[in-house]
């Protein structure tokens, strides 16, 4: 290009982002290249980081409620469920049935949502424009659905502690049995629109393979690490708020590519249609929020829990001095560890393998800035 | 003499009026389409089903500054445009529309076309490499390799039809075929052939790498604006046009039809309707595929399409022989 670089190897450095169409947001991917391959690749974050975890130091401990659904904008419920569980264990408080029941339903509900947001994304990423429109569609139901549970469409203000803010009438149940069956049906255009497509297979077989063995090393959570074939989800490994009474299988690749954890995603969003189904099938009655203390303030001490977000494990632990705001308010997030495995995955890579690649780690930024 | 020259003025005019009414229509058609496609209803508010929609785009584009980066070689970004345009609507003057309607029948018809559709490649290189932007130069590099790789394959096959024609002159190939279209008469595999590969020439999905959004923002459009964009953009869909003229005159038998009243002009209706249906099989690709990528592309014009358009070649100059 310029004078000053060598033309004869035609190496070059190139800034990805944050601007970009691929970056999901506002990651900022430093590329060595070498012609249409990369050489070396060095992420620079920080962009979206909203002082999450200081804000929690500085306010109530239900407060922090208002915060967790906005850490990761795709998938919030996960999050606050998190951190009432731990709230909760904290404070010893007994969760009624219902309250456990209705928290699952939007978790996956929010799942679907976030996986379906995925997969058009991803097919974005991949240059093909329309499957976006027909998951939006369907993501459309799901978020329909979910403002009428929590009254919001983005951001739900759904958990609390010792429950959730409220309860579901008839028409909702209704609602949620229709999506159900019309995302049942709709797999199947998926399926013929996306995944036997031959382009789409040979985008991504064999692409941004993962070894089970660097996926564990570098903490990789969720679909990317049950793509490369290790079992691990935390609503079976360590069950949590009552999804120990769930019948649902934790899909897994073989490969580790691309395609397995578009597999993956598809084959999960069935299982939590199926998670769905049996818990509107056993929904007990009763209240939805326990009676809890105005002031929340758990005794000294460290308290922990995990979950399984749409991206994988999400960790709050937080630290108490017996006051009612946190002492320290710590969040592991699944999309820091996912985006770890990049720079390595990607060395010798094709420009369009690496956005291939980057799509499928199912990565929100802002959640790894927090 | 002077009725001649007046006849291809007015003749070079309309082409020419006929390829900016071309770019509108095709612009609306293909949103309008891919709306469709996409469970939306496309363009709605200006006219009748947002029929203006591209006229009135086409105002707001001329209205735009165009905008010249810094580092960019003026002189050349401003040309590559201009370039661009030249060589997609050359090739009409030569296409038969109807027994009467060509501006002019030459003898070299075929191979002029080819000639100067090659040419469409040096405005893209012009303009990835005179933006000095390293997408844009990437895209510029990727629209080379892959105008020369698939440019082979559309002589090949088109070299095959001419060898059953016995001519270059495309007025002679499409009376050839009164009978029966090269389509279904033993060149299928070479229409096949020419439609992929015609599909790469004119850089659309699921080979427009030149322009791939998601990797490279716009590829050799990044920087470009206003007059300079919609110049880029018009030619794209005159180059379509062009691509699928070609292929109506090769295989599908031109402005053969059923017989109509003044044959000598109304046929140029079967003409249109052939033309503009690969059009609409080119959007429908476009908003189907996701994209190959740059050496999927490259093996597999090299090591399929080249190969076969090789032995069809062959083939068919041993039953023309016979």
């Amino acid at each position: 290009m310029n004078g000053s670089q060598d033309t004869r190897t035609f190496r070059m450095h190139l800034n990805l982002g944050p601007q970009h169409p691929s970056t999901h947001g506002v990651l900022q991917l430093e590329l060595e290249m070498y012609g249409e391959y990369v050489l070396g690749i060095d992420p620079v974050l920080g962009y979206g980081h909203r002082m999450h975890e200081k804000m929690a130091e500085q306010r109530p401990w239900q407060a922090f409620f208002a915060n967790t659904p906005r850490i990761d904008y795709a998938c919030g419920l996960p999050h606050g469920h998190c951190y009432a569980l731990m709230l909760e264990q904290a404070l010893q408080i007994e969760v009624p049935p219902r309250a456990l029941a209705l928290r699952i339903i939007a978790s996956e509900l929010n799942r679907i949502a976030s996986h379906l947001l995925w997969v058009g994304a991803f097919l974005l990423d991949l240059g093909a424009f329309t499957p976006i429109l027909y998951c939006f569609d369907d993501r459309e139901q799901a978020v329909d659905i979910l403002e009428h549970m929590t009254g919001s469409r983005l951001t739900h203000p759904y958990m609390c502690l010792g429950g959730v803010t409220g309860d579901i009438d008839e028409e909702t149940v209704v609602n949620i049995r229709a999506f159900i069956r019309r995302m049942r049906s709709r797999f199947q255009i998926y399926e013929r629109l996306v995944t036997n497509n031959v382009i789409f297979i040979m985008r991504t077989r064999g692409v941004g393979v993962i070894a089970a063995d660097m996926a564990r090393a570098y903490g990789a959570t969720g679909p990317v690490l049950r793509g490369s074939g290790l079992s691990c989800d935390i609503r079976t490994v360590a069950p949590y708020g009552g999804y120990d009474g769930y019948a649902f299988e934790v899909p897994t690749g073989e490969r580790g590519d691309c395609l397995d954890r578009y597999r993956v995603r598809m084959e999960e969003m069935r299982q939590s249609l199926n998670i769905i189904g049996q818990a509107l099938e056993r929904l007990p009655g009763g209240p939805v929020r326990a009676e809890v203390p105005r002031k929340a303030a758990p005794p000294p001490g460290q308290y922990s829990c995990s979950v399984e977000g749409a991206r994988g494990d999400v960790t709050y632990w937080a630290v108490s001095d017996g006051s009612d705001t946190p002492y320290r308010l710590k969040i592991r997030s699944p999309c820091m560890g996912n985006l770890s495995l990049l720079p390595k995955l990607c060395r010798g890579m094709a420009l369009a393998d690496l956005i291939a690649t980057l799509g499928s780690l199912d990565l929100v930024i802002p959640e790894i800035d927090r | 003499m002077e009725i001649e020259a007046l006849r291809l003025l007015v003749s070079v005019t309309l082409v020419t009026a006929f390829v900016f009414a071309n770019a509108t229509v095709m612009g609306y058609l293909e949103r309008k389409l891919a709306g469709h496609f996409q469970r939306r209803l496309g363009p709605m508010e200006v006219g009748w089903h947002g029929i203006l929609q591209m006229p009135v785009d086409g105002i707001k584009l001329l209205a735009k500054r165009m905008v010249v980066p810094v580092q960019a070689e003026g002189l050349l970004f401003r040309l590559a445009p201009v370039i661009s345009l030249s060589p997609v609507l050359l090739p009409l003057i030569v296409i038969p529309f109807s027994p009467v309607l060509q501006v002019v029948d030459m003898q070299v018809g075929l191979i002029f076309v080819l000639a100067i559709e090659a040419f469409g490649t040096i405005a893209v290189f012009l303009a990835g490499w005179s933006t000095n932007n390293k997408y844009a130069m990437i895209g510029a590099m990727r629209s080379v390799a892959q105008n020369i790789a698939y440019e082979i394959p559309i002589l090949l096959v088109a070299l095959a039809v001419a060898l059953m024609a016995g001519s270059f002159s495309l007025q002679e190939i499409v009376r050839s075929q009164a009978k029966l279209w090269y389509v279904v008469n033993f060149q299928l595999f070479g229409f096949l052939i020419y439609l992929v590969a015609g599909l790469s020439e004119c850089n659309r999905a699921p080979f427009d790498l030149p322009e791939a959004e998601s990797e490279l923002t716009a590829g050799y459009l990044t920087e470009y604006s206003g007059i300079g964009f919609s110049l880029f953009m018009i030619a794209e869909y005159t180059h379509m046009f062009t691509i699928c003229c070609l292929a109506t005159v090769l295989f599908l038998g031109g402005w053969q039809g059923p017989e109509l009243p003044w044959q000598a002009y109304s046929s140029a209706i079967w003409f249109f309707m052939k033309a503009y249906a690969l059009m609409f099989v080119m959007i429908w690709v476009r908003w189907t595929f996701p994209r190959v990528r740059y050496d999927q592309l490259m093996k597999f014009a090299w090591k399929y399409l080249i190969p076969f358009a090789l032995v069809n070649l062959l083939v068919t100059a041993l039953v023309v022989y016979l």
